[in-house]
């Protein structure tokens, strides 16, 4: 196999890579003026589809095939470019944003014409300041030497691009939140379908692509599907930027083909776990994605062998490396502080299940918890979803994640540290107590599809353990 | 305009900037969020006439405005400090370190987190995931600057910078860190 030629971060290290003079320079707009002049919008869908590119923005859908949902009559359609880029441990598309903004605005242009939009919309998140000024700087700079606004090239193709700024909410990151917050509400995702390629932003076919996404645009246009295909693994084609973070020597933001390890990633890449530590788990892709434990640093990180670790998926290859020295109760009560933070509120069992998961982690970590919780949580994150089908977006599954892999992976753990962190001043609300068993709200645990406590109530009536019976 | 607000809260200049906005969308509406910003980066807050005046200008009514405002955690009704300064407490800050951070901040200036410092200069919130992971425990501020990796010391050091005012357009990498440890 060749050696791997970095294509996205290609410019990263170039100086003024921002600018437009030095990305034309480097062959910058070329494919997009070829493909404007010389291609017809479906041949563009066809190679994009052939080239079997999948989203880069979370769930991995085939891109090309997203396309051809458009409806073939449809008179006006929108591109939403998702950069709100809020997954914790994510910053890839920021590097995408500042270091070649031309690139995306480059992808853009292509996909816009491939799929007709004459309108698109960067939706940035609100933190990403920086970013945001270089994009716009880099819009009017494009839009100033024609490689947007009228006729395009001569083409006869005319489009936008214009910056929407976020607000702080990680829902929006949801395309149908994203849509709704586009225009002007709340960042309520949908009921789907319809999916937004039917009836998306504006009631109109809408496009929403990650912005990675986008930026392997132009590389597949102007090398071809098969070299796409030619990097990667099966199913899982392309470069994908991967970041480290936490505890490593260097967190770093690189390019490689879909489908390195994490052990590679971690050791040659980040510079290896910090201190001279062992690393004990790693969050694979976002804290959405589950946890790995350290046995599984060696699974290829793509959108198809992940699976077999239980984690569920690649999300945004954003890898977050735990040492030996982390508690997992800490992880955990971050990432359900998290998730019951940025619940939008809207699914009972996602409002309510975030923030029950957040009050009992917060517990157990106060050195109230009870083995029990354990169950209760793990049979709570069965059960909260689309996965199972609770809930209207994939939030909730991301919450139920980490629960599920922790809990699943390191059990030990968190019961040790139930019994040797007991600290009576914590225990469980009165509510907990009647709801976990089952009196006097047993319509609520069969509405919610709790199964009850196998343990029989008798053994579990009497109040929690003191810390000197539970200290074994 | 409204003939029962004499003289608006929203400058004419301002109103130009939202106006303008318009021709990008197929409806008004959808310059709302746009609009706060605008409003927020000039008041410091959205004060509650403003948001009349919003609805007023994009022809809707105040409750839809105040609606979508109320459910981003952006936008303030009091003024937020000179510079708003975010820490984040997300995972790979806190493995590294960020959870003492905030307070630590929060008491130097002796005040709670999403408060302003007695002087009016500096706002300190709680933030998840400001997408900065490789310079944890990291920290931002509002005129883009940022910050990390932090430790207290550098934390107190990060107060006295921004305490002198906001910058435009600074560098894309942090402007302060701590010293690297051996
Ligand atoms: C809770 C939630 C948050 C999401 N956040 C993002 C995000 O920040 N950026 C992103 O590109 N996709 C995000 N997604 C995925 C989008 O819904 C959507 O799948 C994606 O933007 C499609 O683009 P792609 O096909 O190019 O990946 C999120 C999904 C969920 C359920
Ligand atoms: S699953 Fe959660 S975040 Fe998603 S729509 Fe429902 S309440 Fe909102
Ligand atoms: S976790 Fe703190 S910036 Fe990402």
């Amino acid at each position: 196999m060749p050696a791997f030629e970095p294509v996205l971060s290609r410019n990263f290290q170039v100086p003024d890579s921002h600018t437009l003079r030095v990305y034309t320079e480097r062959g910058g707009y070329s494919t997009a003026r070829h493909v404007l002049t010389t291609m017809t919008p479906e041949a563009v869908v066809q190679v994009v589809k052939d080239s079997e590119l999948r989203g880069r923005g979370g769930a991995g859908f085939a891109t090309g095939l997203k396309w051809t949902f458009l409806p073939k009559d449809r008179k006006e359609t929108f591109m939403c470019v998702n950069a709100d880029e809020s997954e914790p441990a994510t910053f890839n598309n920021r590097w995408l944003m500042e270091r070649d903004p031309h690139q995306l605005l480059e992808g853009i242009l292509i996909s816009c014409f491939a799929t007709q939009a004459q309108i698109a919309y960067i939706y940035i998140r609100f933190e990403y300041i920086n970013a945001t000024r270089i994009l716009e700087q880099a819009i009017a700079e494009a839009r100033a030497a024609g490689h947007l606004g009228r006729n395009i090239y001569g083409s006869g193709f005319d489009c936008e691009i214009y910056v929407h700024r976020g607000a702080g909410a990680y829902i929006c990151g949801e395309e149908t939140g994203l849509i709704e917050s586009l225009e002007g509400k709340r960042g309520w995702p949908r009921i789907k379908p319809p999916f937004p390629a039917i009836e998306g932003a504006f009631r109109k076919p809408t496009v929403v692509n990650n912005v990675e996404t986008l930026c392997c645009v132009p590389h597949i246009l102007e090398r071809g599907a098969s070299w796409f295909r030619s990097i990667g693994t099966p199913k899982s084609y392309g470069p994908k930027l991967y970041t480290v973070s936490g505890h490593v020597n260097r967190p770093v933001c690189v390019e490689l083909p879909l489908g390195v390890t994490a052990r590679e990633l971690i050791d040659e890449h980040a510079g290896g776990c910090w201190k001279g530590r062992k690393v004990k788990a790693v969050v694979p892709g976002g804290i959405s994605m589950g946890l790995m434990s350290a046995d599984e640093l060696d699974v290829k990180l793509d959108f198809e062998e992940i699976r077999k670790t239980g984690c569920l998926g690649l999300g945004t290859a954003a890898l977050t490396v735990l040492d030996d020295h982390t508690s997992l109760v800490d992880y955990l009560y971050n990432t359900c502080r998290f998730f019951a933070h940025e619940s939008c509120g809207q699914c009972t069992p996602c409002r309510e299940g975030t923030a029950w998961f957040y009050k009992t982690l917060k517990r157990i970590k106060a050195g109230g918890g009870r083995l029990e919780d354990l169950d209760l949580l793990r049979s709570l994150a069965q059960n909260l979803g689309i996965t199972p089908g609770t809930t209207i977006c994939g939030l909730a599954d991301g919450a139920a994640w980490p629960i599920r892999n922790a809990l699943d992976k390191f059990r030990p753990e968190f019961e040790d540290y139930i019994r040797t962190h007991q600290n009576p001043a914590a225990g469980p609300t009165p509510l907990q107590e009647a709801i976990f068993h089952g009196r006097p709200a047993d319509p609520l645990i069969t509405q919610i599809g709790l199964s009850k406590p196998s343990t029989p109530a008798s053994a579990l009536n009497p109040p929690p353990p003191t810390p000197s019976t539970a200290t074994h | 305009m409204d003939a029962s607000t004499p003289s608006p809260l929203i400058p004419e200049s301002l109103r130009d900037q939202i106006r303008a906005l318009f021709p990008r969308y197929p409806n008004k509406r959808a310059v709302t969020l746009p609009a706060l910003h605008l409003v927020q980066h000039h008041f410091r807050c959205v004060p509650h006439r403003a948001l009349a005046e919003i609805a007023d200008l994009l022809e809707i009514t105040p409750a839809e405005v105040h609606d979508t405002m109320s459910f981003y955690g952006f936008f303030t009704q009091a003024p937020v400090g000179d510079v708003r300064v975010w820490i984040c407490r997300s995972l790979s800050c806190m493995i590294r370190g960020g959870d003492q951070l905030l307070e630590h901040a929060c008491s130097r200036l002796g005040i709670q987190p999403g408060g302003t410092s007695p002087d009016g200069k500096i706002t300190i919130e709680l933030a998840e995931c400001l997408g900065i992971c490789e310079f944890a425990p990291a920290a931002l501020a509002d005129d883009g600057r940022i910050f990390g990796p932090l430790d207290e010391p550098s934390v107190d050091r990060l107060l006295d910078l921004v305490a002198q005012g906001p910058v435009t357009d600074p560098p894309i990498s942090p402007v302060l860190a701590a010293p690297a440890r051996p």
